[in-house]
């Protein structure tokens, strides 16, 4: 592996090496290196481009891996993941994306994400974003991702997003079955002059599922945050959506909440705050020696963890 | 040494100009064990923040081992020795107990060092070592944590703020064997803030401040036996205050 892949590889999925089970690396819009195991398929679809995960039924305490790296500049790669997780199944799904744009034009990865999960299955899936490079060309990454839940599945989805990426454009969207339990913590940090976006739609349809959204940000510079987090309780459901967001210098951040209860026994909760970092931990962290930049750092890489 | 000359501070509000402390000068000598105490709303906190940096003075100088830390920044002072446990401690999102001692040390501390620290203060270590210092942890946990962060710090001059408030019978017991042991064969000035007889036992020297004032500096036996006269006569004297036009 070249030096430059290796590097983006382990900042998005903790990488140092071909990792263990099944894998699909995809480079500068296309397939490099692939591998299923024997409870986990990885196919390529022939129609467009993208792959099929099908993780068979009862499958334990296995993973995928399926990053996609960036290191051409001009690179508009649009990909689609349909992930089939069959019942009783438990895996996890580390994604993300990595460009270095040294070049002038701009790179973009659009994934497409679809899940079917199966009951009972306990799916985890971790996905990064991260931006490098000292071009002009811009770093672009609009990720699409449908979750369908079955019966009492558990999918618990982390997303991040620290670095370099100038702009995102993030469309979530997940319907769940009786029983069925999602957590999504999403950590975003964006500075200079960059805008994100995030949508994320979550339909309670089943009795006693329950969604909950935990999303941390921190807006630097001249960056722009908005957050439209929605969330439906079509029967007797719980879901907690929690915004919290440090806003620094000239940056601007908007958290729209749409919280809709179509059943008596739905209980639905929004809570967001947006707020400057608290003087008294800068001060706290000062008198143990350290300068205020240092005591801005650990505070936000803290919130961020 | 620990020398404040003629220290004033005030504070600009709708109602004019509101002076918190006015003109104190006192000297806390070396290795020696201070209490301060006084009435809520003294000023006992204020002039803690101006010895640390937190607030600056309207007036007057700081002398910090014969030098003027007056113009020095928090960072600056805290390098120079001076550590300040907060009468209320704020709280940190995705900070664990053990990484806030870390960097209070300013080095990572071995895992048993850290619980040396934590039961110094009463708490059971391997509860609290990976606990997030954020709004989850009780007033009081809260407090023998920041208490905990100064023990773990080299200092010249350690500050502790009220830190018996919101503190249970036993681990308060606990809290004082740790100060006692501080003031034994220490070698850096401590000073409490506090109003806790068994704390000014401890003392070897006394300071009570009062409406922004110091109103009395001696040994416990000297001061102790004024401060019930002065607390029941308080009423009275912010009254004459009033009627002297200040806020
Ligand atoms: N920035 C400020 N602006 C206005 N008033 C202030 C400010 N800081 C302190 N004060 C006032 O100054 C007075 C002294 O406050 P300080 O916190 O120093 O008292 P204290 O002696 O520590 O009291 P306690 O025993 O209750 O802790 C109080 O009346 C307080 O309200
Ligand atoms: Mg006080």
């Amino acid at each position: 592996m070249e030096k430059l892949d290796s590097l983006l590889l382990q900042e998005i999925a903790g990488m140092h090496d071909i990792p263990m089970g099944a894998y699909n690396i995809r480079k500068n819009g296309e397939g490099l290196s692939r591998r299923s195991t024997a409870n986990i398929e990885i196919r390529p679809k022939t129609d467009k481009p993208g792959i099929d995960i099908i993780v068979a039924p009862g499958t334990v305490n296995e993973s995928v891996h399926i990053p996609v790296i960036i290191t051409q500049t001009g690179i508009d790669d649009l990909v689609y993941n349909d992930f089939y997780i069959g019942d009783g199944a438990d895996v996890l799904i580390v994604a993300g994306c990595g460009i270095h744009n040294s070049g002038d034009s701009k790179s973009q990865h659009d994934g497409i994400h679809t899940f079917h999960i199966g009951k009972n299955a306990h799916v985890k899936y971790v996905e990064k974003h991260y931006g490098e490079g000292d071009g002009l060309g811009e770093r672009i990454l609009n990720p699409v991702t449908a979750v369908e839940q079955g019966e009492n599945s558990v999918c618990e989805m982390e997303m991040v997003q620290i670095k370099g990426v100038d702009s995102t454009k993030r469309d979530t969207k997940a319907s769940l079955a009786a029983g069925a339990k999602l957590i999504v913590t999403e950590r975003l940090l964006t500075h200079g002059k960059q805008e994100a976006l995030s949508n994320i739609e979550v339909r309670l349809n089943g009795a006693d599922s329950s969604a909950q959204i935990i999303s941390r940000t921190v807006a630097k510079d001249s960056s722009k945050q908005v957050f439209y987090y929605n969330a439906v309780g079509n029967d007797k459901c719980r879901a907690h959506v929690q915004c919290d967001s440090i806003i620094m210098d000239n940056a601007t951040v908007s958290s729209i909440p749409g919280i809709t209860a179509n059943s008596a026994y739905a209980q639905i909760i929004h809570e967001a705050a947006i707020g400057r970092i608290n003087n008294d931990q800068l001060v706290k962290l000062m008198t143990f020696g350290l300068t205020e930049e240092e005591a801005e750092e650990i505070i936000i890489s803290g919130f961020l963890k | 040494m620990l020398e404040l000359q003629n220290i004033s501070f005030g504070v600009d509000t709708d109602a004019g100009k509101l002076e918190i402390i006015d003109d104190v000068s006192l000297t806390v000598a070396d290795g020696s064990f201070t209490v301060i105490t006084g009435p809520n709303g003294g000023g006992k906190s204020t002039l803690a923040k101006l010895i640390m940096g937190i607030e600056k003075p309207t007036s007057g100088k700081i002398i910090y081992n014969g030098e003027d830390i007056t113009p020095l920044s928090v960072t600056e002072r805290a390098k120079k020795g001076i550590g300040y446990a907060f009468q209320q401690p704020p709280r940190f999102k995705g900070l664990t107990v053990r990484r806030l001692l870390s960097l209070a040390a300013g080095a990572t501390l071995p895992e048993d060092e850290c619980c040396s620290y934590l039961t110094g203060v009463g708490l059971c270590s391997k509860d609290y070592l990976n606990r997030e210092m954020d709004a989850s942890l009780s007033g009081g946990e809260a407090k023998r944590i920041e208490i905990a962060t100064l023990m773990a710090r080299n200092l010249g001059l350690a500050i502790f703020d009220e830190p018996e408030a919101g503190i249970d019978l036993w681990s308060f017991s606990m809290l004082v064997k740790s100060f006692r042991a501080m003031s034994s064969g220490r070698h850096n000035s401590v000073l409490v803030i506090s109003h806790q007889e068994r704390i000014m036992d401890l003392a070897d020297n006394m300071i009570v401040i009062a409406d922004g004032r110091l109103k009395n500096q001696g040994t416990k036996e000297e001061v102790l036996p004024t401060l019930m006269g002065e607390f029941n006569q308080e009423c009275d004297f912010r009254g004459k205050e009033n009627a002297d036009g200040k806020a």
